[in-house]
């Protein structure tokens, strides 16, 4: 991005948060300890959207409940605009902006009431806190909802109202987790705006989480790819990109059980990934062409519904770095 | 880990505690390198803004989810009224039924569901939010506890009235009630908060906050004169017990009034201890 600027406004290092085994009841065997966090670093820099991309379970909550002061780290380093988190996680309200998963504080409260509440307790005066609302809210275009109580809205409607509220009262860091949830396009797309315009006027900085691979190629600067509680890979989406070469993706769906007795569809069947009627192929370019020809050209062609030809995704980076659950990754 | 000497941590602490944490001041022994170029913290949110805030907001919710539940609490204490009519003839016995029936309904919303709110707003990441914001502990559980405490006025005053007239007591020193729901309201709602933030579990709140009620209905309506001893103590253990009393007292023809403030002392007593543990079990339930 031309916007983002090459300073470090964020350090982590050696970050390890576990979880103590579980006790076994009754009908449940004994939980393993588990690390959700093991050994993250992380350099987040001013002005960029900065993802957190991975599965369910992956750690990449955790990870941020240390990063907002509410959990605290077993061992490691938190620093953010210079400031140690680790020592001092009561600072980072003063820092940051939080939008969690759960809007339980605010359920019982009209959009404007949550937003200017939100905003008071931020810190800004009543008068400060009340105009920050109107803005927000028309930009939003949340105003025509202004005094409807958040439970009554849609999933998306209240995520975009909790949205609202994390921007009231400005941070030079927005931390978001999942925040498009249950959004309609229009939602999402305010929502970016609203990013872009802070970014671009006040240097804001976004970090993202993410399990949506399509979202995180078209709005994150670098992304951190998680795995049990491990950065595998961290980089601009084109970098990591370019960690699988120029192999490309080849999606077959069958109309019903795939042609094996053509030999052409026999033979790619080692390499495909099954997931009941659609294989998945990652293949060199002259091995996908030669692939489409054989099932296309061929009376296997018949049994064929559909196929589609694709450079790779993050998916597909995430496959290749050896990540386990690519299922809890989602496209669209 | 960062090596800090112990005279940059007072001067950063003091630095920070005025609001603002100058970038220049900079003690040695410090990570160049990520010390540089600390950023401005932005300010905290004031105790009574803060708490102000918070107080208004709890307020609305009563005009989306906590109505019903008002009425529930003063149709329990009319209902109790009503039966201990054909019991209670009057005197003594009657004062004692219609403040406890009154001090009830503070029991009801302030102990029982403010517990319910504390405990649910815990086992749903709610407190996170809060958590997240600038804002002194204290604020959000004095904001919280206040309002619920003004939930309990109007059910409060309707019983009260409806039961001298009930019971044919004097209704002249029912002012009394403005000292009594406040400062009972505040110790009931401090322990309920405590006890929702305390609990482990969102079902263990609202059963702390059940057992409360349930003590204060039984503890609070039957006359003392009734009760065999131990229960008598549990009776003087039990702190709307003494709003109780406090209201009991403002019926009698010439009012005792410094066994009321006395009553109403250790109401007060027990809300500044008891708020001050809810705002502890506030912080250890934020911060996990």
């Amino acid at each position: 991005m031309a916007t983002a600027e090459d300073t470090v406004i964020g350090t982590v290092r050696g970050l390890v948060k576990s979880y103590p085994a579980g006790r076994a009841r009754r009908g449940a065997p004994a939980a393993p300890a588990v690390r959700a966090t093991d050994e993250v670093d992380l350099d987040i820099r001013r002005g960029e959207i900065f993802g957190l991309l991975g599965p369910n379970g992956a750690g990449k909550t955790t990870l941020v409940r240390q990063l907002t002061g509410l959990m605290r780290p077993d061992a490691g380093r938190i620093e953010l605009f210079g400031h140690d988190l680790v020592r001092h996680p009561e600072r980072a309200a003063r820092l940051l902006a939080y939008l969690g998963q759960e809007s339980t504080a605010l359920d019982e409260l009209t959009v404007a009431l949550a937003a200017e509440t939100t905003g008071r307790l931020r810190g800004l005066d009543p008068r400060t806190a009340r105009a920050e609302r109107d803005a927000v809210l028309e930009e939003l275009g949340l105003t025509a909802l202004a005094a409807r109580p958040l439970k009554k809205l849609s999933g998306g409607q209240r995520r975009l109202a909790c949205f609202a509220a994390a921007l009231v009262g400005d941070r030079p860091l927005l931390i978001l987790d999942e925040p498009t949830t249950g959004m309609d396009p229009v939602a999402r797309r305010a929502v970016w705006a609203a990013v872009d315009r802070r970014r671009a006027e006040r240097g804001t900085t976004v970090l993202l989480v993410t399990h949506n691979v399509i979202e995180a190629e078209t709005v994150l600067d670098r992304v951190a790819v998680l795995e049990a509680g491990r950065v595998i890979a961290c980089d601009t989406p084109a970098g990591l990109k370019s960690l699988v070469g120029d192999e490309v993706r080849v999606d077959l769906v069958w109309r019903d059980q795939p042609p094996l007795d053509a030999p052409e569809v026999a033979a790619l069947r080692p390499r495909a990934q099954e997931a009941g009627r659609r294989w998945s192929l990652r293949l060199a370019p002259a091995e996908a062409r030669a692939a489409v020809a054989a099932v296309t050209g061929g009376p296997a062609f018949a049994a064929l519904d559909d196929f589609t030809l694709a450079t790779p995704s993050l998916e597909d980076v995430y496959l290749a770095l050896g990540g386990g659950q690519a299922k809890g990754l989602v496209k669209g | 880990m960062t090596t800090v000497s112990g005279s940059a941590v007072s001067a950063q602490t003091a630095a920070d505690q005025a609001g603002t944490l100058p970038g220049a001041r900079r003690g040695a022994g410090r990570e160049p390198e990520a010390r540089a170029q600390a950023a401005p913290l932005a300010p905290r949110a004031r105790l009574l803004p803060a708490l102000s805030a918070v107080y208004r907001a709890q307020l609305s919710r009563a005009r989306v989810a906590r109505i019903p539940l008002l009425f529930v609490a003063t149709f329990q204490s009319i209902g109790i009224m009503i039966l201990m009519r054909g019991v209670v003839s009057g005197g003594e016995d009657a004062r004692a039924v219609v403040a406890g029936s009154s001090v009830l309904v503070v029991a009801f919303v302030a102990l029982n569901l403010l517990a319910q709110y504390f405990g649910q707003l815990r086992a749903g990441g709610g407190l996170d939010h809060y958590a997240t914001l600038p804002v002194p502990p204290a604020a959000v559980v004095l904001g919280a506890a206040g309002a619920y405490a003004s939930f309990t006025v109007p059910g409060t005053a309707f019983t009260a009235v409806a039961g001298s007239v009930l019971f044919k007591l004097p209704l002249a020193h029912l002012w009394v009630l403005a000292g009594v729901v406040p400062l009972a309201g505040a110790a009931l709602s401090g322990l309920g908060a405590a006890l929702g933030l305390l609990a482990p579990r969102p079902e263990l709140a609202t059963l702390g906050g059940q057992l409360g009620m349930s003590a204060a209905l039984l503890l609070g309506v039957l006359p003392a004169s009734h009760l065999p001893a131990p229960i008598d103590w549990a009776r003087d253990l039990l702190p709307s017990t003494y709003g109780v009393e406090a209201l009991a007292h403002s019926f009698d023809a010439r009012p005792d009034w410094l066994l009321v403030a006395a009553d109403l002392g250790v109401c007060a007593a027990v809300g500044v201890l008891s708020l001050a543990l809810a705002t502890w079990a506030y912080r250890r339930a934020a911060v996990r």
